[in-house]
């Protein structure tokens, strides 16, 4: 086929915007954001510009636009090394327990900010009943006890938690354009397209570049560390729900695989991004289900009312998954509510009326109104759709129990999941718990990319961070960061492709639509492009057929992986031919090219472990079982951008913290 | 969900450069016709559902209806964002109502100032564990017990 070129003979050329910066956050979620604000902190006397650039409008950018209704990781009374067993039992053995620990000792101080910028947080009264987070009450902070809904776990009225957690970010980049006389330093709505690498020192990030989505710009950033936040990917798997309500996926359908395939293309390692997360949740609401486990203390069960993870499907579960059957794990369970879908049993049902009628034989009238309010803030704080689910189908939980069902699968790091970047870890903590000392190559949270750091979803092996680890993530990455930029002083990056190359890369599906556009008499089909919407439609029948999703019950094996990876390499071809009407599209486009990456990764790491690590994610069909003995390890990957060579290969994992 | 916009209430935001649902959606739906000074969401499958839009309307010219793939018809989900509360109507396809009120901030908008009353940051302490704020008021970072 011919190679297209962009030389702005059809399509419009952008103007071009250089900015040069010290700290490039990527992202305005929730690391970014905490990454801005530690970052402010520190940069200010020392006149460090930092720069923000986000896709969208960072009040309500990310995982956390809708809201959360708790926050997932608060430690309070707990032992961070208590919170390492936990993330390890969940996410099947195998995580670096050193950052791990590292964020757990970390986390609160988060948690205690957003509750002086104003979030609500949920408190115990004395006589032990629940008071929201309005009531006058003392702070965290001050010895408030939070309600907790879990060990971990605590409750929010977090409508305007993003809101929050931006005011304060963006008046810390307030303070630092004030310090350092920058006049401009937080964008919103410019989607960065790649990393530039430094053309002097190999190895060693230089800038980022991207466009507007809004006026045809293209932005050049240059600068000496870049901290990455954002995002894992969604929709790289067909969705359970392919017209409409493709939207209403788990994860965010704005998160679109940025975070990795940003690191990926610059040669940052990758690590366990075999791991994906398949979470439970209220079928195609995708409401949550966590508060109504455990607040609630509803019981999930099979359509004749039994208990799915009992009696022979444990015993049978226990066989090839002993001894992480027993650890109840968000996978196992998984795994033994597939057992009785695929026997028939289904739907299965989240017994929200009997949670409900046992919750209200202790309660007066005024407690149960109270209760069922809780019940439903759980979804308008973060998943509405799901309460207009219940509306459109006369559901009301304390009358009617719900169906669950697994999700299509996603790509993350800071949840119940994994995936991600290898990243040095704590000096102090390595060398405390006798971690190997490659774990630490001096910057905590840096890839293996000089001056590149990872926050959030994409920081790998350390999952259940959630939104206040992940926040606190990037205070840590922000702190190396600049420690980094410290220590290099005399660097400066450069870049040598010239700015028209770099901008006619990335108007290249604004050429190509510009120039055959008029070849049919319809412009969605032609044969020499193919449009954003259907490269995304290819690229999920590939992964959902081939490397395990719904529509194989998450089955995938040696054979299927070859033949799915094969057809992706034509498709990322194909990529090079996509074309693009208007700047929207032009989003899309990108966004899908960087779900390809996202998603190719997760296939070949998968391919290469060759073990079902985490049944009811995902099983390879010709190693059913979980095998310790050779794969009780990380599986890290490393993409070269010089040779375009792809490598998998294992690395030791080290059990920091005793049982 | 899709969010819609109802045509007799949307004024386009009198004509502004950026409409406020424009400005704030997270994955870049609305958009204005400039013919008409109407906003649409230009991919109903795209849309999360997430109420941004609808909750910043000034017009509140702007709703959600459920996903015909899996939602019937006759619901509907509709917020009040206040300054420090939010008021949610629910009307279920019978013509059931439900209506909660919970609180969504304690402080006044726009009044977060991140580094009032904080420690200053010692930039000789920036490669030890602790943030700033750690730091400043002398927490030590523990470590796992051997
Ligand atoms: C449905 C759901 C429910 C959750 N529930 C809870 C909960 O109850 N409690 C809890 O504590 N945590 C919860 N979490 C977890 C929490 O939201 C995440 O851990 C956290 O938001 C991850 O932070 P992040 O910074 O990595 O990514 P995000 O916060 O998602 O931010 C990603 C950012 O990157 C930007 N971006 C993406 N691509 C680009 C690009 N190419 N160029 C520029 N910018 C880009 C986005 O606009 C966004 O600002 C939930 C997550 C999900 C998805
Ligand atoms: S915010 Fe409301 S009034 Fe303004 S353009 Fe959008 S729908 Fe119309
Ligand atoms: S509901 Fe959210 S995703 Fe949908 S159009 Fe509105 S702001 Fe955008």
């Amino acid at each position: 086929m011919e190679k297209e070129s962009c030389t702005f003979s059809y399509c419009q050329k952008p103007a071009i915007v250089e900015h040069e910066t010290d700290v490039l956050i990527i992202g305005g979620g929730m690391s970014a954001c905490g990454s801005a604000f530690e970052a402010a902190r520190w940069a200010n006397p020392q006149k460090i510009r930092i720069t923000m650039v986000d896709k969208a409008a960072t009040d309500r950018s990310g995982a956390v636009a809708m809201g959360l209704s708790a926050i997932n990781t608060y430690m309070g009374e707990n032992d961070p090394a208590d919170y390492v067993k936990y993330v390890r039992a969940d996410l099947m053995g195998i995580t670096r327990e050193d950052l791990v620990y590292d964020l757990g000792r970390h986390v609160d101080d988060s948690v205690h900010l957003f509750e002086e910028w104003g979030l609500p947080i949920w408190k115990k009264a004395p006589d032990g009943h629940t008071m929201d987070g309005a009531q006058e009450a003392p702070k965290l902070s001050e010895g408030g006890k939070p309600v907790r809904s879990g060990k971990w776990q605590i409750m929010i009225n977090g409508e305007s938690y993003k809101v929050l957690v931006a005011e304060a970010a963006k008046a810390a980049l307030k303070e630092n354009r004030e310090a350092t006389g920058v006049a401009e330093n937080h964008f919103e709505r410019v989607f960065i397209v790649k990393l530039i690498l430094d053309e002097k020192v190999p190895n060693r990030i230089a800038g980022a570049v991207g466009f507007s989505v809004r006026e045809n710009k293209v932005y050049i950033f240059k600068a000496k560390t870049i901290l990455l936040g954002s995002g894992g990917a969604v929709n790289v798997f067909r969705p359970r729900s392919t017209q409409e309500g493709q939207g209403r996926a788990w994860y965010p359908v704005w998160n679109s695989g940025s975070g990795y395939a940003l690191g990926i293309q610059a040669g940052a390692e990758l690590t366990m991004m075999e791991n994906r997360f398949v979470p439970a949740r209220f079928k195609d609401g995708y409401g949550p289900v966590g508060a109504w486990f455990l607040f609630f203390k509803a019981k999930a069960t099979n359509a004749y009312g039994e208990d799915y993870c009992t009696g022979e499907n444990f015993e049978a579960t226990k066989k090839l998954y002993s001894p992480y059957a027993e650890k109840m794990g968000t996978a196992i369970r998984n795994h033994m509510m597939m057992m009785d879908m695929k026997a028939g049993k289904g739907p299965i049902l989240m017994r929200t009326h009997d949670a409900m009628a046992e919750l209200a034989k202790t309660m007066d009238a005024k407690q149960i109104k109270h209760l069922e309010a809780e019940a439903w803030e759980d979804f308008l704080d973060m998943c509405i759709g799901q309460a207009g689910v219940w509306a459109g189908m006369n559901i009301e939980p304390d009358k009617t129990p719900s169906e669950i069902m697994p999700t299509e699968p996603y790509l993350l790091g800071s949840h119940a999941g994994c995936a991600g970047f290898w990243t040095s870890g704590p000096a102090d903590v390595i060398e405390a718990t006798g971690a190997p000392k490659e774990w630490d190559w001096g910057y905590n949270r840096m890839s293996t990319v000089s001056g590149l750091f990872m926050m959030g979803d994409i920081c790998g092996a350390s999952g259940h961070k959630f939104s206040s680890g992940s926040h606190a993530e990037g205070r840590i990455a922000a702190k190396s960061g600049l420690a980094f930029i410290l220590d290099n002083k005399d660097f400066k990056p450069t870049v040598t492709k010239s700015a028209d190359d770099l901008a006619a890369e990335i108007y290249m599906p604004f050429e190509i639509y510009e120039r055959y556009k008029t070849y049919t008499t319809a412009p969605e089909v032609n044969p020499n492009y193919i449009k954003p919407k259907m490269l995304q439609a290819r690229m999920q029948k590939i992964a959902d057929e081939y490397f395990g999703g719904v529509g194989t019950w998450y089955m995938t094996s040696k054979t299927l992986l070859e033949e799915g990876l094969k057809q992706l390499a034509l498709l990322k071809e194909d990529a090079a031919k996509t074309g693009a009407k208007d700047l929207h599209e032009l989003m899309r486009a990108w966004e899908n090219y960087h779900r390809i990456w996202s998603i190719e990764a997760h296939a070949r790491h998968i391919q290469f472990r060759e073990e079902s690590r985490y049944p009811g994610y995902y099983y390879r069909g010709d190693f059913l079982a979980i095998n310790d003995k050779d794969w009780k390890c990380f599986v890290n990957s490393k993409y070269d951008p010089a040779t375009g060579d792809w490598k998998c290969f294992k690395k030791e994992y080290k059990q920091l913290i005793p049982d | 969900m899709p969010s819609f916009v109802i045509t007799e209430k949307c004024d386009g935001c009198k004509a502004q450069d950026k409409t406020a649902c424009q400005y704030i959606c997270p994955n870049d739906l609305m958009v204005l016709n400039r013919d008409l000074m109407k906003a649409y969401n230009q991919e109903p499958e795209q849309c999360w559902e997430c109420y941004n839009c609808v909750k910043i309307c000034p017009q509140q010219a702007m709703e959600i209806r459920g996903y015909a793939d899996f939602v019937p018809l006759g619901g509907n989900v509709i917020p009040l964002r206040g300054s420090d509360s939010i008021m949610w109507t629910i009307k279920f396809r019978n013509g059931k109502l439900k209506r909660f009120k919970f609180p969504i901030r304690t402080t006044p908008e726009g009044s977060v100032d991140p580094f009032k009353g904080k420690p200053e940051a010692n930039i000789a302490n920036i490669k030890k564990p602790g943030f700033f704020t750690h730091q400043g008021a002398g927490k030590a970072m523990p470590l796992p017990k051997k």
